[in-house]
């Protein structure tokens, strides 16, 4: 049977957990529920003066038809920069996963991209896709394809769904790796014999068995889009050309640091926090049930 | 082994030895003198010449010393300025550009107008000895300064001059209507002589709050803000429909390259790809610097048909406010005020706008660069100055005061991109930046009512 360590009384293990707890408290909880405060006041800029206004500012938020626009940014973006990210992946890891001459090599470099910092990654595309002194922008431009994502809103999240990917595809390139690894050679043996071509072999028993693998990163893509793409739309679009690149993040940005409206701002935190929770709990209640552990 | 201890020993010896030499100086001087933390907010050359600035002053005297702190954009510097005084701990000077002066304004409590701190140190500062579009900008409605004038700049017309021979234009007699304007850029097109005959930066800055300056047409009632919160835009007037119009024309016919957001489309002047710009005149030191061309700056275009003769344009750049705090004593409330009025002297001004290529902020600073014939050797200089003082302000070219004037450049520079996409009229643009700008100035006007 297994061990089990008990302590006499309380006061150790709460002692050993107290730093852990105060962590979560001042960097989690307090700022949280200083969003959540924060969201029903109206202040000006300075905080000199404060009124409770209760729900207005979510009121005014639902009630503005931009920002029911910046929702379907950010569902378009999320899901785009996701599904692109763990495909690719998955396609790379698969390649890499085969006997190849300087597999070491090739599998190291395929993860550098995740060492550099987001608005980095973004400087990095702006000198590839910049209409006037970007390589490929220039190149399409020059090929009569009229290229210029500083005023046309698809091509500008086209943009930012590609950066924010790519700087996404080393984190699930690793999982997968580990993921194709660890499935047993003999199920994959035992197919090939019984006559399963390769992408069989991958439909029916590869992919299945990466499902964890998988979900996990589905839940781990998603938090990425929504939270940590903010570099990169901001050192590339800003959001623009008029609000076409905007996400809910973003916006919630734009609206506290820059038109300096708490109120609006911690609003916002308060409804990506609610679908945040929302989505991931949907995720382990519904997609969860089909993953083979 | 033994050299490299007897090495090391001596570098030891050494720095304590300097150590020991600097250390009596260090105490005394911190415990007179009261330091003055001043944050702003501009990069490069820019920066290295505010940082000068303050040495020139610290030299200058004994009782306090100004340090001075880049911290970030002109947007940084102002919300962390905010977050500063919320938490208790501000900077003295803060530097805030100017679509920040509404909110500094009726930020009460949390600033020293600039008027009273001058008076209750004893330092007396003339507002007239300020030029008048910079003065105005930044007064009450009393005629008070409420934050100290310092950087100023306009925006002007930059000009390609080898582009302007290579389309067989005149290098001498410029655009100075727009209609001379658009007939310049098709023959530039004609000729191919730039990638793109024209671009601008600032599209709000410059194609709505200069213009509506230029042509004494109003950007918003209550004299542009200036004589009450209750304010309300006046984009949909005849004014702006037509100039949106002229715009998207232009860009239609392929003559106007719209460059993106703020100062984005500066690059594309100083790279040499756009023939003409619109841009500040502070640009100066980076145009003589980076420019592989010859260039030409002049006041920005008008309407000849609006007006006859146009009016002057309005600032932009930045003013420094001083911000209260608990623990400010009266030295060093003096010490803000000594600095102010070190700026304001002429040679001082004079100083800085020849380094930096922003306009002078006092009249004396103006009319000795006159004199001693700068603007003879470097033509152009004086094209913000001129476009600044050519005529007495209107309530239409006072200048700005509105609250949440940054989100409304901003909602500007998006309606005009969708207009620019094609995906609505000049009308449509109008009439949303207007409905949506209108919300912004009633959000500010609810959030700061007393």
């Amino acid at each position: 049977m297994n061990r089990k360590v008990i302590f006499k009384g309380v006061a150790l293990p709460y002692l050993l957990l107290l730093p852990q707890l105060l962590i979560t408290v001042v960097f989690f909880f307090w700022p949280a529920g200083q969003a959540i405060w924060f969201s029903f006041l109206r202040q000006d800029a300075f905080g000199i003066r404060t009124q409770f206004v209760g729900f207005e500012n979510f009121a005014d938020l639902f009630a503005d038809p931009l920002y029911i626009q910046v929702i379907g940014n950010t569902v378009v973006f999320s899901a785009a920069v996701t599904a692109l990210s763990i495909a690719t992946a998955l396609l790379l890891a698969v390649l890499a996963d085969r006997q190849i001459r300087g597999a070491q090599g090739y599998r190291t470099l395929l993860i550098w991209p995740y060492a550099i910092a987001p608005a980095v990654a973004a400087v990095l595309w702006i000198f590839m896709v910049h209409p006037s002194i970007g390589l490929l922008g220039q190149a399409l431009n020059g090929m009569g394809i009229p290229w210029d994502y500083k005023l046309n809103g698809a091509q500008a999240m086209l943009v930012v769904i590609i950066a924010s990917a790519w700087k996404q595809v080393s984190y699930n390139f690793i999982f997968f790796l580990a993921g194709l690894q660890s499935i047993p050679k003999a199920v994959l043996e035992a197919a090939a014999i019984d006559g399963a071509r390769p992408v069989r072999r991958f439909w029916t028993i590869i992919f299945p068995l990466l499902s964890p693998t998988t979900f996990f990163l589905l839940v781990v893509n998603l938090t990425y889009a929504f939270f940590d793409t903010f570099g990169v739309i901001d050192a590339l679009t800003k959001g623009g050309p008029a609000k076409s690149t905007e996400t809910l993040i973003y916006r919630a940005y734009i609206d506290g640091r820059v038109n300096l409206d708490l109120g609006s701002s911690s609003a916002q935190a308060v409804v990506l926090m609610v679908a945040i929770i929302a989505l991931t709990a949907v995720q382990f209640r519904f997609i969860e049930r089909r993953v083979h552990y | 082994m033994i050299e490299r201890r007897t090495l090391l020993a001596g570098v030891g010896l050494a720095g304590a030895g300097a150590a020991a030499l600097a250390a009596p100086a260090l105490p005394a001087r911190a415990q007179a003198r009261p330091e003055i933390q001043f944050w702003y907010g501009l990069a490069g050359v820019l920066g290295e010449r505010v940082a000068e600035q303050v040495k020139r002053f610290n030299d200058s005297q004994s009782a306090v010393t100004v340090v001075p702190s880049f911290k970030g954009s002109y947007i940084e510097v102002m919300t962390g300025a905010i977050a500063a005084w919320r938490a208790g701990n501000p900077p003295h000077i803060v530097q805030i550009f100017e679509v920040g002066t509404a909110t500094m304004m009726a930020a009460g409590p949390a600033i020293r107008p600039t008027h009273q701190l001058l008076a209750e140190a004893g330092v007396t500062l003339d507002p007239k000895q300020y030029l008048a579009g910079v003065r105005g900008y930044y007064s009450d409605t009393q005629g008070r300064l409420v934050s100290m004038p310092h950087n100023s700049s306009s925006a002007v017309m930059w000009i390609n001059l080898d582009a302007f021979e290579k389309a067989g234009l005149s290098t001498t007699d410029l655009p100075k209507t727009w209609a001379q304007l658009r007939a310049a850029t098709e023959k530039l097109k004609a000729a191919n002589a730039t990638a793109y005959p024209m671009t601008t930066s600032w599209p709000t800055w410059v194609m709505f709050e200069q213009m509506a300056s230029i042509h004494d047409v109003p950007f918003a009632t209550q004299s542009n803000g200036f004589e009450g919160m209750n304010a309300e835009l006046r984009l949909t007037g005849p004014f702006f429909q037509r100039h949106v119009d002229f715009l998207l024309a232009l860009q239609r016919e392929g003559l106007f390259r719209y460059g993106g957001r703020d100062n984005t489309a500066d690059a594309l002047f100083v790279n040499g790809e756009a023939a003409i710009s619109c841009m500040s005149s502070a640009l100066r030191s980076r145009v003589e610097r980076e420019a592989k061309f010859k260039w030409a700056s002049v006041p920005l275009p008008y309407h000849a048909d609006v007006v006859q003769t146009p009016k002057n344009g309005v600032i932009g750049g930045a003013s420094l406010w001083t911000l209260t705090s608990r623990t400010r004593t009266p030295a060093e409330y003096r010490g803000i005020a000594e600095f102010f009025r070190f700026i304001s002297q002429p040679e001082q001004d004079l100083w800085w706008h020849k380094a930096t290529g922003y306009v002078p902020i006092t009249t004396a600073a103006y009319e000795r660069a006159k004199a001693e014939g700068y603007y003879r050797e470097n033509p152009g200089a004086d094209a913000a100055i001129t476009q600044l003082s050519r005529a007495e302000p209107t309530p239409n070219s006072m200048g700005f005061r509105l609250g949440n004037f940054i989100e409304i450049r901003n909602i500007i520079q998006e309606e005009l991109e969708k207009a620019f996409q094609g995906q609505q009229t000049a009308a449509q643009a109008l009439e949303n930046a207007n409905r949506r700008g209108n919300v912004a100035l009633r959000n500010f006007e609810r959030a700061n009512r007393a």
